[in-house]
Formats: structure tokens, C-alpha cells, sequence
């Protein structure tokens, strides 16, 4: 794979923590950027609390206190030149179960009337696209996904609600996400999955997915919804990996 | 053991928090005063990390079921032991029976009661800070009742009492990836304007009372820390604080420094507070 070149800014964010920059783009190339970089800053051995990323930025944050920020942020260059972009692109669909019903999807009338798309369509061009996890943040186990058809871009509330029930599938402007727990929100609910998006007991894999997956949603009914949450404890979410 | 007789206002078990959990999502949490939380566990010996109860502005009254010290730190709430005053920032004997409670808050806003090896209390993701969905209880509720480990012996510690932090309403911090984007008269502004906090303030965030004209865009999705300051279109000035969330799209312009956050968190409504950069 060719490695595309971009200019990043590096900065001091506070004492503990440089903050890189790609430009303000959303796509699939800054993404793999940003991984690769992240992988080969876990590895270099700095003392590190965590490396953190969002669609097109990187937050290292150290164990202890930056003395010399200059020397600092060249050695994050000379490692960026160095970058194994070469990377092991995942593979790997998560198949997140959705019930679309009305009674879950509040706003599903309002985005069919006001873009004067069917119901039905709304809900198949939702389900048909895959998209890309690029990050977690928001709330805990929220994944920010990318690709939502350009047809469902749909503004957020001016007024947010104050309780989005936990698994409520959204359109926010222009991305879609399941909200992993309750929470006000300014979203546009469409549907309800019925999963877990975090796993408590697992300190390690704490959101089965990770930034670079991709995830598939899939229509169920009301009574499909109900029988998988009330035996979430056995429920194991399915996957498959991608050919292309 | 103790039995929560009062919760207080806003009661909660904190430690250092959930570091490096912040790539799911999950919120630093922790003291929001960690000076005085981590001072409190220093004079009673015990590990950094062992979990506090933070009370916030009107204290809880607790019962004590068997013997143990404690240490009370941070803001004044006048504590009292079978109603008559204790001494802060020192080890404090409790024996069975015995009743803590608070009086009059004289300073600050929050204060942190440590106990001899520390509460023990639910742990999720390597941590007993409470927070929504994480852990199940948020905050302390009447006849709660909360464990800690009762065959510790107390071992006195030499602290350096002289250490002991002063709120300092000058806040010191870091120019913001956004700072820049700012006009100089902006810039000015925010440097020099003594700010008022609102009464829009929690253990998410702090929200300043005077507005910042700004015509700035909002920013792609990124990181923001404890001690973020972002600038909402409206002008609204939010100082992000513990409990925050990880990401958000609104200009950072201030990133706070790590001490600095200890005094933002003994500031109540109307303090006063100014800015000064950092380098």
C-alpha cells in the first residue's frame, strides 16, 4: 500500500500530553494514518498512559511530565517518518442487530416527511452501507462511525432530548451512531439495537470493536429485539471478514 | 463499616480515576481536588489510589460500626465528630458508634474524608470513582452502607502540613489548539477579564458567566481532557472538569493546567477567576 503524505501539526496540549494534527478531513486515508501512527507510538517504549484518536488528530498522553517539549515532538517525527504504514487493514464486519419499528424509531416520520423518503427506504439505506469505526468517544463504548449515505444526512435537534434510551440507533447531521447508554442527546432516533456496547468485565476489550472495523447493521423485529435482550448473557455478537 | 445516616448534597467515592481509558470513551473521573484527596491519603499512610468519599458544599452525616481513623482534607465544612469540632488535615481517631457530621462550609467547595486503607467500594474498569452507567450507585443515598478494610493498623506518617494548597483564583494554563483563531482583541479578553463562575457547575463542567462574542467554526470531532476550555457559538465559555466526556466539537481555546484544576474545583458560584498563560 502507498503511503499518502500529510502535513500534521504538533503541539503541546498541557504538561503530560502533545496533541497531532492531519488536516481536517474525514476519510479512510487519514484514518489508517492515524493508526499506524498510534500503533507505532504504543510501540516505541515512551512512557506512555494512552494514545487517544479522533477522526483526524492523536493525543499522546505521558506518565510523567514533558521537560524538553522540542525534543519531544521531533522524536514523534522522526517515528511518523518511520511509520510502518504497511499495516494489516481489519478485515472484520460486526453485525449489530437493529429494530427499526416505530416503536423504538421517534423520528423516523419526521426525517421520511421532511426528505420526502419512505420510511422504508430511510431504513434500507441505513442498514445497506457499511461503515468504518473510526474512534470511541462521547460516552462510553460510543463509536463514531463514518459513510452514511449523503441522502440521510439529517441536522441535529436545536433542542436536545433530555433521555435517549440506551441502544437507540441515530442520524446526527451527518454521521449515525447507537447511543451506548442513556444520555440527552440531539440525535434523530431511528432504531434501537439491543447489544451491549460495553463489556464491564473485561478491562482490555472493553467495546468489542476497534477503530479500523467496520459494522453492518441488520433488521430485526420487535420480538427479535426482546428475545436478544433479556439473554444478553449468552448473546454473542457475530462477525465476518471481508474478501476485498 | 459505616452507615450513611445523610448523603449530603452531592457525595461521592472517587480515586485517581480511570486513566488511560479515554480511546472507549470512558471519562477520567477521580478527586476533583486530587491535592487534597491524595494529601488526605498521605496522612493516613495509605496507597494513592485508595478511593475518598469527595463531599461537595452540605456534608453527609455517617456512623461508624466499627474503629478506624480517618482524614478530612480540602474545603472547610466545619467537620464534627459526636458534635464537636475535629481538626483537618490530621489523623483522626473513630471508635464504634461514633457519629461524623459537618457544620458551615468556610472555604472552598469540596472536602475529602479518607479512611485507613481506603473504602471499598464497587470497582469498574480499575476504578471506584461513581459515574452513571459505570458504576451502580452515582452518588451516596441514606442507609448506604460503605465497607472498607477493618484490619489495617494506622502507622503515623510526617507530612509536611506547610504544603497545604490555597485556592489561587489565578488559573494557569496552556494556549488551546484553537487559541489561535481567536482576533487579539479575543485574545485580550480572555486573558485579562476576571471571569464569574455560573451556577452551571458540576463534576462535568464549569460554565463561566461572561460571554465571548466569536464567529469561530466548530472544530471536526476531537479529543478534549479535564481542564479543556471550549467556546461554544453562543459565547459560552465551558471549562471541561473530571467527569467530562472524552471528544467534543467546539473550539478548545485554554487547556488548564493539572494543578490549577484543583483550585477550579474549590471555586463556588460567583468566585472570581482569571486566566494566565502558561508556556
Amino acid at each position: 500500500m502507498i503511503r499518502p503524505e500529510f502535513n500534521l501539526s504538533y503541539r503541546r496540549f498541557d504538561s503530560k500530553s502533545i496533541l497531532i494534527s492531519w488536516p481536517n478531513l474525514i476519510e479512510n486515508a487519514v484514518l489508517f494514518d492515524v493508526l499506524s501512527f498510534k500503533k507505532s507510538i504504543n510501540l516505541s517504549g515512551k512512557p506512555l498512559v494512552e494514545v487517544i484518536i479522533a477522526y483526524n488528530s492523536l493525543l499522546v498522553v505521558y506518565d510523567i511530565t514533558i521537560d524538553n517539549i522540542y525534543n519531544e515532538i521531533k522524536s514523534l517525527k522522526t517515528l511518523y517518518l518511520d511509520i510502518n504504514y504497511d499495516i494489516n487493514e481489519s478485515k472484520i464486519i460486526w453485525k449489530i442487530p437493529v429494530c427499526y419499528d416505530d416503536y423504538f424509531a421517534t423520528d423516523l416520520e419526521n426525517i421520511s416527511n421532511n426528505k420526502n423518503i419512505d420510511k422504508d427506504e430511510i431504513i434500507e439505506l441505513h442498514y445497506k452501507n457499511t461503515y468504518r469505526v473510526c474512534f470511541l468517544g462521547f460516552l462510553p463504548g460510543f463509536l463514531y462511525l463514518s459513510n452514511l449515505n449523503k441522502r440521510l444526512y439529517f441536522p441535529r435537534k436545536v433542542q436536545p432530548d433530555l433521555n435517549i434510551i440506551k441502544g437507540s440507533v441515530g442520524i446526527g447531521g451527518n454521521q449515525t451512531g447507537v447511543y451506548p447508554s442513556n444520555s440527552p442527546g440531539g440525535w434523530n432516533i431511528i432504531g434501537n439495537s439491543p447489544i451491549d456496547f460495553i463489556n464491564k468485565e473485561k478491562l482490555h476489550k472493553i467495546s468489542f470493536a476497534s477503530p479500523g472495523d467496520s459494522i453492518n447493521f441488520y433488521p430485526i423485529d420487535i420480538k427479535e429485539h426482546n428475545y436478544i435482550s433479556n439473554n444478553l448473557d449468552s448473546y454473542i455478537i457475530e462477525s465476518e471478514v471481508s474478501n476485498d | 463499616m459505616i452507615k450513611v445516616i445523610k448523603p449530603g448534597l452531592y457525595s461521592t467515592i472517587q480515586d485517581m480515576g480511570r486513566k488511560g481509558k479515554q480511546s472507549y470513551g470512558i471519562p477520567c473521573s477521580g478527586s476533583m481536588d486530587s491535592f487534597s484527596s491524595d494529601l488526605a491519603n498521605k496522612i493516613l499512610n495509605n496507597s494513592i489510589n485508595s478511593a475518598v468519599l469527595e463531599i461537595t458544599m452540605v456534608g453527609p452525616v455517617l456512623e461508624f460500626i466499627n474503629e478506624t481513623f480517618i482524614c478530612i482534607t480540602g474545603a472547610n465544612l466545619s467537620p464534627l465528630l459526636n458534635n464537636k469540632i475535629i481538626k483537618m488535615n490530621n489523623p483522626i481517631y473513630v471508635k464504634p458508634n461514633d457519629v461524623l457530621s459537618f457544620g458551615v462550609l468556610k472555604s472552598g467547595l469540596r472536602s475529602y474524608i479518607a479512611i485507613l486503607g481506603g473504602f471499598k467500594t464497587e470497582k469498574v474498569f480499575g476504578s471506584r470513582s461513581m459515574f452513571k452507567n459505570l458504576t451502580k450507585a452515582v452518588k451516596l443515598a441514606k442507609n448506604d452502607v460503605l465497607n472498607f478494610n477493618e484490619d489495617i493498623i494506622f502507622k503515623s506518617s510526617k507530612i509536611n502540613l506547610h504544603k497545604i494548597s490555597n485556592i489561587d483564583n489565578e488559573i494557569k494554563a496552556y494556549k488551546g489548539p484553537e487559541f489561535d483563531k481567536l482576533d487579539s482583541n479575543q485574545k485580550d479578553f480572555v486573558l485579562s477579564n476576571k471571569f464569574i463562575i455560573s451556577n452551571n457547575y458540576n463534576r462535568m463542567a464549569i460554565q463561566l458567566s461572561d460571554l465571548l462574542i466569536n464567529n469561530l467554526d466548530p472544530i471536526i470531532t476531537s479529543i478534549v481532557m479535564p481542564g479543556t476550555v471550549q467556546l461554544t457559538p453562543a459565547g459560552k465559555m465551558i471549562i471541561l472538569m473530571k467527569d467530562c466526556q472524552t471528544t467534543g466539537g467546539y473550539p478548545r481555546i485554554l487547556q488548564v493546567d493539572e494543578k490549577s484544576i484543583n483550585s477550579l474545583a474549590q471555586l463556588k458560584k460567583d468566585s472570581h477567576l482569571r486566566f494566565s498563560l502558561k508556556i
